[in-house]
């Protein structure tokens, strides 16, 4: 599978480099994205793009759309290999300790020259931030940024004699209506489970939502230090134990990420945890009334921020670099992020967004287009450390071995902890 | 050297250079990177990798599963295929369909049937679960569970690479001679006898051919962990390529990725020199 694959990207590869070649332009840019969540955001992607073209006849941008996250890092990287690099590219925010690891990328602080640039630096939304900023310098700047947020099926509400306008606040009201929304059928098999957070795909991302509403936090700002053993963390997992073996709310095992957004179309789950990023598509699919809430608290409201923000790669010139520096104020300027939001449900990247007439309007005529951005001041940022990968793996294994009942939260966590010290200690 | 071998070796040349570059190179240079280099940093000569093989659980877990999905999906694969081909080898209406409906599994791209098959999966919504619950069946979460997700994978394993052998077997069986066939019939002998006697053994060559490539397909078939279970829950379903790829390219430690590619092609040329030295014995040639 890798040796033919690796012909094949040799030989298209050689064929592209042959055919920009003979393209004539100043400055070319290639640029590779990536999509997370499914629907036709290519097409979204490739329309922003060709207007920022026909405002920039100058530059020339060659947006590839590289899969999901994991595969626009790897051609991104690849590419910076085969030296043909991209000058910049959309990557998973929490790949920014990895990417400065590398020595692949340069803060835009380095780029930015008119006070008007240090400005617009400064214009977005902190919270959303706080991935994009290590050693004080800018790193990344938010693009496709999502929260989790709570989907929940206002019919299957009312249906169960709750109120469809007051979603679970608290942990203990997610535990207790979610009871009243399970049903069985006469054969005690379950036919509507009460709420879904998934524990594939990207488990630790659902379990910085549940840490961040006990009070605690996964790492800290350098990534270079875990906390997953440490009480208030241990007690999320728990939490999210219960939902399945003692609330039984909730299937018990891993929940599929990818056929979540079915499920809950389907009316099998009344409630789901899932990426701001699906709202269009749910919005778009339900035949159902729906809604749409920030998570439940326990301590405190809380979810991660996630998504993928613009960095600039190190291997390219100054005259690319200034390119690439348009091209991303041109994809975040308040104009482009509104159309971006309403078109995928991903938030507005800045309060700018939010002030422009179209999600002005949008929000009006579709409240939930908001949730994520309030939900944005109890937010925190993703698991991201140095090996982020490694990192998040262990993780990811020791929730996924609590939820499937091998061990137990406690055991999970710390064992998870040992294995991250070792990795972590010598970025101290 | 005489011209003849001159002339032989000139013929090789540019297979040879294909090899070179694209397998022999590569090897060696596997090899290389395993031992001087940590993550993706150069080093100077270092087992710190190989030590670190000894303990990781990960890994040994890794290996149990990949040799449990071999140990299973290779026999049933070929066992299956055999069947097949001995049903659409048999004089009946529509064995033409018969064939192209088995051979189908085969022709799909990996990819797409992992997405057809996730859904087939799935709690709730899964085809298996609604049939299931035709018999009042709460179902299970197939891919969730870690005693489950590993044999699911191999029923998809199983069901795409049987219809592929059947066509080996089928034009083995095609190139019988009917008149051993008319000679075991007078002399009284059974279907099962005439299986046991002739057709089996006469299709040992093709047999041991189908074995060596189950056997490699069982070691490189990952492409459905991408969609289906990305090797969990809990490592529950990982096999040692996945874990090869998740290593050089979720963890960046390409230098790790190598030690343990070397583990997978000393495991791949072990297993091909077993297969060939015990069956190639037993082997019937014509």
């Amino acid at each position: 599978m890798f040796t033919k694959g690796k012909k094949w990207l040799l030989a298209t590869g050689f064929i592209a480099s042959s055919f920009t070649s003979m393209a004539h332009a100043a400055t070319e840019l290639t640029m590779y994205y990536p999509v997370a969540v499914g629907g036709p955001l290519t097409k979204v992607v490739d329309g922003m793009i060709a207007e920022f073209e026909k405002n920039n006849p100058d530059i020339d941008v060659k947006a590839i759309y590289a899969g999901n996250y994991n595969d626009a890092r790897i051609k991104a990287l690849a590419a910076l290999k085969s030296g043909k690099p991209a000058q910049l590219s959309v990557m998973f925010s929490i790949d920014v300790h990895e990417l400065m690891d590398l020595d692949a990328i340069i803060p835009f602080d380095e780029v930015v020259e008119t006070e008007a640039d240090r400005k617009w630096l400064q214009s977005f939304y902190p919270a959303l931030m706080e991935n994009g900023r290590v050693d004080d310098k800018t790193w990344g700047v938010p693009f496709q940024r999502s929260t989790i947020v709570m989907y929940y099926n206002k019919d299957l509400f009312r249906a169960a004699g709750l109120d469809p306008e007051q979603p679970p606040k608290t942990w203990d009201e997610l535990a207790a209506m979610g009871k009243q929304l399970t049903k069985k059928d006469a054969s005690g098999n379950t036919t509507q489970w009460g709420a879904m957070i998934p524990s594939t795909g990207y488990p630790y991302w659902m379990f910085g939502a549940l840490t961040k509403q006990n009070g605690a936090v996964l790492m800290n700002q350098a990534g270079n230090e875990t906390y997953f053993n440490q009480p208030a963390v241990v007690e999320a997992l728990q939490f999210w134990q219960t939902l399945g073996n003692e609330h039984q709310i909730m299937p018990k095992g891993a929940i599929e990420w990818g056929t979540l957004r079915q499920n809950f179309l389907e009316q099998k789950t009344a409630m789901m945890w899932h990426s701001t990023g699906n709202l269009t598509a749910v919005k778009k699919n339900a035949n159902f009334d729906f809604g749409v809430a920030m998570l439940p608290a326990k301590q405190s409201l809380g979810s991660p921020t996630g998504g993928g923000n613009f960095y600039l790669f190190k291997d390219s010139t100054a005259q690319e670099r200034e390119a690439a520096l348009k091209l991303v104020k041109f994809m975040t300027s308040p104009e482009q992020a509104a159309n971006w939001s309403i078109a995928t449900g991903y938030m507005g990247v800045s309060q700018a967004a939010y002030d422009t007439q179209a999600l002005q309007d949008y929000v009006k005529t579709f409240p939930p287009a908001a949730v994520a951005r309030d939900q944005l001041a109890h937010a925190t940022a993703e698991l991201s450390t140095h090996q982020a990968g490694r990192v998040r793996k262990l993780l990811d294994d020791a929730i996924q071995s609590a939820l499937t009942g091998s061990a137990s939260a406690q055991e999970a966590l710390d064992s998870a902890q040992k294995k991250a010290e070792r990795i972590l200690k010598r970025y101290r | 050297m005489s011209r003849h071998s001159v002339q032989a070796w000139l013929l090789l040349l540019p297979a040879l250079c294909l090899l070179m570059a694209f397998t022999y190179f590569p090897t060696v240079q596997t090899v290389w990177r395993s031992v001087f280099s940590l993550g993706t940093q150069p080093s100077d000569f270092t087992l710190e990798n190989y030590q670190f093989m000894m303990e990781d659980d990960v890994l040994h877990q890794v290996i149990v599963n990949t040799a449990l999905y071999a140990l299973f999906t290779v026999p049933l694969a070929i066992g299956i295929a055999l069947v097949m081909a001995l049903w659409v080898n048999s004089q009946m209406k529509g064995r033409g369909w018969l064939r192209l409906a088995y051979f189908t599994p085969t022709v799909l791209p990996m990819i797409a049937v992992a997405n057809i098959w996730l859904f087939f999966y799935s709690p709730e919504i899964g085809l298996l679960n609604q049939l299931l619950g035709l018999f009042e069946h709460r179902g299970y979460n197939w891919l969730g569970d870690p005693d489950l997700s590993l044999y699911c994978l191999m029923v998809i394993t199983v069901w795409k690479e049987a219809g592929f052998f059947m066509i080996f077997y089928l034009a083995a069986l095609q190139s019988l001679s009917p008149e051993l066939y008319q000679a075991a019939s007078i002399e009284g002998a059974g279907r099962w006898t005439q299986f046991r006697r002739i057709t089996f053994p006469l299709l040992m060559p093709t047999t041991l051919f189908i074995l060596v490539n189950a056997v490699l397909n069982a070691f490189k078939m990952v492409d459905h962990l991408f969609i289906l279970t990305k090797g969990g829950p809990n490592n529950a379903s990982n096999l040692l390529l996945y874990y090869i790829y998740e290593n050089a390219f979720s963890f960046f430690d390409t230098a790790y990725a190598a030690s343990l590619t070397l583990l997978l092609l000393l495991a791949l040329v072990a297993l091909a020199l077993l297969q060939f030295g015990v069956f190639e014995r037993r082997t019937h040639y014509r």
